[in-house]
């Protein structure tokens, strides 16, 4: 097998693992289908974005929930951003997570926020690594002369 | 006649990951598009911002045949800016196309009886907007 093949293989391999894993769900495989010669980063920009919405919410989470008073409001409204995000990109575990998150919104319960939103920010960063991985070896390929492999 | 122009679709989204994602899809099936980040911009670029409904220079109103817009939005809704258009002379033939994360019966029913022509469920799939492309060319012609 030459390397463009070998690294290929790699990427489909590590696509379906996240896919396995539940860390992504089919909806980040439509994501790839809509990206083709004429917009070969259009996944790499959403993710990007994605990442950069997240730590936006979670520290506008995290300020929101150290006031006195917590406005469980703003909270519950940014965790449905984050939920609409989450399932627009296919990181289901960041979706799930905030799923469970506006239950805690909707009961007023602080600790059950707080412990969510620490879930949210390690599953975050969990995939921001996986994907980076992911996206790393998309790069190689690209840069041994190979195409992307359209993955089912 | 039709002269094979691409369809302008107008999209509406708070949310900038799904802007993106909606441009993309409409764009991979073929569609002209101009996104707006909430109900007000829409309503602007549509000539229906101001308190004159008029269009005695008719120039600068922007030709779009379809407005695709999502429900949850802060300040005015996706209901509230099909109501709008629908209450308008010259927009209200425009098909509106409403999008929500969140499957309610009350909700939908309510934007149908409004005058959407759907409803749809997001994540958007491309299946769903090629089929929506096919709709929307059976309106025009």
């Amino acid at each position: 097998m030459n390397a463009v093949a070998q690294l290929q293989r790699q990427f489909v391999d590590y696509f379906n693992s996240l896919y396995r894993e539940g860390v992504v769900d089919d909806q980040f495989a439509e994501l790839q289908k809509l990206q083709d010669e004429s917009t070969p980063d259009f996944v790499a920009e959403v993710v990007t974005l994605f990442f950069e919405d997240c730590e936006k919410l979670i520290n506008n989470m995290a300020k929101a929930l150290d006031q006195q008073v917590v406005d469980y409001k703003q909270v519950d409204s940014h965790v449905h951003q984050l939920k609409g995000s989450s399932s627009s990109v296919g990181a289901m575990r960041v979706k799930n997570l905030c799923i469970a998150f506006r239950t805690h919104c909707e009961a007023q319960n602080r600790d059950g926020c707080v412990r969510c939103l620490q879930q949210v920010n390690n599953e975050y960063l969990f995939l921001k690594n996986k994907l980076q991985t992911l996206f790393r070896l998309q790069q190689q390929i690209l840069a041994a002369g190979g195409s992307i492999p359209t993955i089912a | 006649m039709d002269n094979g122009d691409l369809p302008h679709v107008l999209a509406v989204d708070d949310n900038l990951i799904d802007r993106k994602l909606v441009e993309r899809l409409l764009k991979s099936s073929s569609c002209k598009v101009t996104t707006a980040e909430n109900g007000l911009r829409a309503l602007e670029y549509l000539g229906l911002g101001g308190d004159e409904q008029n269009t005695m220079d008719g120039t600068t109103t922007s030709k779009v045949n379809l407005i695709i817009t999502d429900y949850c939005m802060p300040e005015m809704t996706g209901y509230e800016l099909l109501k709008k258009i629908k209450e308008s002379q010259i927009m209200k033939e425009v098909p509106v196309v409403i999008m929500s994360s969140e499957n309610v019966p009350t909700r939908i029913n309510q934007c149908l009886e409004e005058g959407a022509l759907m409803f749809m469920l997001k994540p958007l799939k491309q299946s769903d907007v090629k089929k929506l492309r096919c709709d929307l060319m059976k309106c025009r012609s």
